[in-house]
């Protein structure tokens, strides 16, 4: 798709992913075609969820490096 | 450029060529001069040169012939695509994610500690250590974890290895955590120790981080590029603003802490912040660290292109023979333990196999991520030990040897170094201290000031010159701090988390992380264990650094060796075992390289290496009733006397879990040779064999 994201926009991307945050708008486009009849999480419950997860044991939590 | 090469096959292998030509020269050039100082640029393209060949050859080697990597095989991003955890994700911001996430103190400090030895042995093992070792555990164990589902170390060696192993291997993922911490805090401590300036600069980033914790929950909730730009902009004039508080008497005292009290406000703080809500302080504190951490890495290395400093660090110094005041030790297996992220790191076997295999698009990608991810790594490690080598040895000696050996006063430290070779005199120290902003440079071991001063002289060469040094250095050291920080808040999570997971197997309610007192106790816990050696380091007489470096570079070496031990039998399982070599050489040279450290470490007869020996020569003192120096009392020689043996129990569970693991390893091996079918674990069979899409 998205060769329209120009170099900022995949930099931005990039840096979001970096702190744990992925594309908001993937997550929107992928739940209306697998779960259209369901809630769509809106960008702050998104944005917390993915906060919570990143520090969480177990799910998406993860180990740091030295 | 891949099209052009692939439409010009005859270009491509001039190109080629070329790249083998000149990083031959490169490298000769940076192996074989002698006297006068080269050029750093030599070594940045040897370096780049040796990353693209192992890059464009053995990269391609392993993931065509190795693990045969099918591009046609379902990732778990796909099987499992739910947008938050798995999500199919371009493959250069995954490169940048994971890049992120392996990057961290240890590339920076382990160099930096290796120069007392010259540029050179440092140089040739963060190449060799990275093409055939670090960066081969890296993707492997990114393969493995992509084809199950995305799963933990831990997990993986637990279903093709037992389970006897796999909880041994936890155990050694929480003491080399716990090492990590203790070690990567005491850097910190070691920096800020009688420097108001970068004390209230690093104190500074609590109330900002709290700051854009609020705004980013509260004012305009899930605005990362705002709250980071506020922070930014408060973390720079803090720092600014802290040459005012070092030249401002009464505002100094306040921030001019002793290392005893900072330890302490450490482990204070490590609680605390384990204690409260992620998105308070943790969270902000990391969006900051990690965009500072990216930003400061490509300044670094622009600074090193624009300026070319020369290196003023003898290729090799005498302190080879292990001598070296910096910490103990001959160059082998030494020099390949204080060296460990840059060249191999074992805790990138859990960041391979914790949130990236999960983001994969593409198998094929595979060789790009985890190989090119840490060939990145290693550069900049490779830019830490420029960093450290062109600044004069003789500041180099006088800013990482321990108090105990060259004194206290910029007099003695000249005199002591100088004797060693290294020509200073103490107008050179006491100048350096003052361009910095620093009441004395001596002693202040631990690798960040060392890389601070290195970095400001690289950084003051392209902007502000010798005005803006006091800035870069401080500078310096608060990018370190803010990340070393992060790492020990949400490390002490980690641990809490894993001490929590333990206990709770035996008593099952202090499993739940959602309760208070358990959270308490927890973080107490965990805080205990790593402030422990932490303070241990900071009162030890041989600075500390000297003791908890090796342990750390054993632990994390140890845990390299476990991975690809992991890796090895895999290949076995899978019937690959033609192809053995690739991880068998470098499982090999880690074991040991860990097995003769810890053994040293525990009982060679010179009281500066092994554990054992230093504790009987303060135990014989002390049943006489002697009091040896840098103790003081009878209780703080018995203090000493324990730590050793507490040190000396450690590099035994360390040997004791190496070996355990090499037996399961070999056990595994045994049966997959015994059995003519591939018996690997893997889930998701390539497309069109009846694996649904989930």
């Amino acid at each position: 798709m998205p060769d329209t994201l120009g170099i900022t926009g995949w930099a931005v991307r990039a840096a979001r992913l970096m702190v744990g945050v992925p594309d908001y708008d993937t997550y929107v486009a992928h739940r209306r075609v697998t779960h259209p009849d369901e809630a769509v999480m809106t960008y702050e419950e998104f944005f917390r969820e993915r906060q919570d997860a990143r520090y969480s044991f177990g799910k998406g939590g993860r180990f740091r490096c030295c | 450029m891949t099209a052009i090469v692939r439409s010009n096959p005859r270009g491509h292998w001039a190109l080629w060529a070329l790249i083998v030509v000149i990083g031959t020269i490169s490298l000769g050039v940076v192996a074989l001069s002698r006297g006068e100082g080269i050029n750093a640029a030599w070594l940045v393209v040897a370096a780049v040169c040796v990353y693209l060949i192992a890059y464009r050859f053995y990269a391609l080697f392993i993931a065509e012939k190795v693990l045969q990597l099918d591009p046609a095989r379902l990732t778990p991003a796909q099987r499992h695509n739910d947008g938050l955890d798995y999500v199919p994700t371009n493959k250069y911001v995954l490169f940048g994610h994971h890049f992120a996430a392996i990057a961290g103190a240890g590339p920076l400090v382990g160099p930096v500690l290796a120069a007392q030895m010259g540029y050179l042995p440092g140089t040739l093992w963060i190449l060799a250590g990275v093409v055939f070792a670090g960066a081969v555990q890296d993707m492997i164990v990114l393969f493995m974890s992509t084809r199950r589902d995305g799963r933990s170390l831990g997990d993986m060696i637990r279903s093709e290895m037992g389970p006897v192993a796999g909880g041994i291997a936890l155990v050694g993922v929480l003491l080399i955590m716990i090492i990590l911490l203790a070690v990567l805090a005491l850097v910190v401590v070691k920096a800020l120790a009688g420097s108001p300036w970068g004390t209230f600069a690093v104190v500074s980033t609590i109330p900002i981080a709290m700051l854009m914790g609020v705004y980013c929950r509260f004012i305009r909730p899930g605005k990362i590029g705002e709250m980071s730009a506020i922070g930014f902009v408060l973390l720079m004039s803090a720092l600014v603003y802290g040459r005012t508080v070092s030249e401002t008497p009464e505002l100094a005292v306040l921030f001019n802490w002793k290392g005893e009290t900072l330890a302490l406000a450490i482990i204070g703080y490590g609680f605390v912040a384990s204690v409260l809500p992620v998105w308070l302080l943790l969270a902000p504190r990391d969006y900051l660290s990690t965009f500072l951490k990216i930003g400061t890495i490509c300044l670094l290395a622009i600074g090193i292109m624009i300026v070319q400093p020369d290196l003023k660090m003898p290729a090799i110094t005498k302190f080879i023979d292990g001598t070296g005041p910096v910490w103990s030790g001959s160059l082998f297996p030494f020099l390949f333990i204080t060296i460990a992220c840059g060249a191999v790191s074992g805790f990138h076997s859990l960041i391979a196999s914790g949130t990236t295999p999960k983001m994969i698009e593409n198998e094929n990608q595979i060789r790009l991520i985890g190989y090119g991810g840490m060939l990145m790594e290693s550069f900049v490690a490779i830019m830490a030990l420029i960093a450290a080598t062109v600044i004069e040895p003789g500041v180099y000696f006088a800013m990482n040897s321990p108090a105990g050996l060259i004194g206290t006063t910029v007099g003695q430290a000249s005199q002591v170094i100088s004797g060693w070779g290294f020509a200073v005199t103490p107008e050179m120290l006491a100048q350096m201290a003052k361009d910095v902003g620093e009441s004395t440079v001596l002693s202040r071991a631990g690798g960040a000031p060392t890389l601070a001063v290195g970095m400001a002289h690289i950084l003051s060469g392209m902007f502000g010159g010798q005005a803006l040094m006091g800035v870069w250095y401080h500078f310096a050291i608060l990018f370190e701090a803010l990340f070393i920080l992060t790492t020990v808040d949400a490390g002490t999570r980690v641990a809490r988390f894993m001490i929590q997971d333990m206990i709770g197997s035996v008593i099952p309610a202090f499993k739940n992380t959602e309760s208070w007192t358990n959270n308490l106790v927890g973080s107490a816990l965990s805080v205990m264990c790593w402030g422990y050696f932490l303070y241990q380091g900071v009162i030890d007489p041989l600075g500390g650094i000297n003791t908890l470096w090796p342990l750390f570079g054993i632990s994390n070496q140890m845990l390299a060796g476990i991975a690809l031990t992991l890796c090895t039998v895999v290949l076995f399982k899978m019937k690959r075992q033609a192809y053995a070599w690739v991880t068998l050489v470098p499982t090999s040279w880690l074991l040991a390289c860990t097995l003769t450290a810890g053994m040293q470490k525990l009982v060679h007869p010179s009281p500066r290496i092994g554990f054992i020996a230093h504790a009987q020569v303060f135990g014989d003192a002390l049943a006489q009733g002697k009091i040896l120096a840098p103790a003081k009392t009878i209780e703080e020689m018995s203090r000493i006397v324990f730590n050793d043996y507490v040190d000396a129990a450690l590099s035994a569970a360390f040997i004791a879990v190496v070996l355990a693991m090499v037996f399961y390893g070999v056990v595994s091996i045994w049966k997959a040779l015994g059995t003519s079918r591939v018996t690997t674990v893997e889930v998701g069979a390539p497309v069109g064999s009846g694996v649904a899409h989930a």
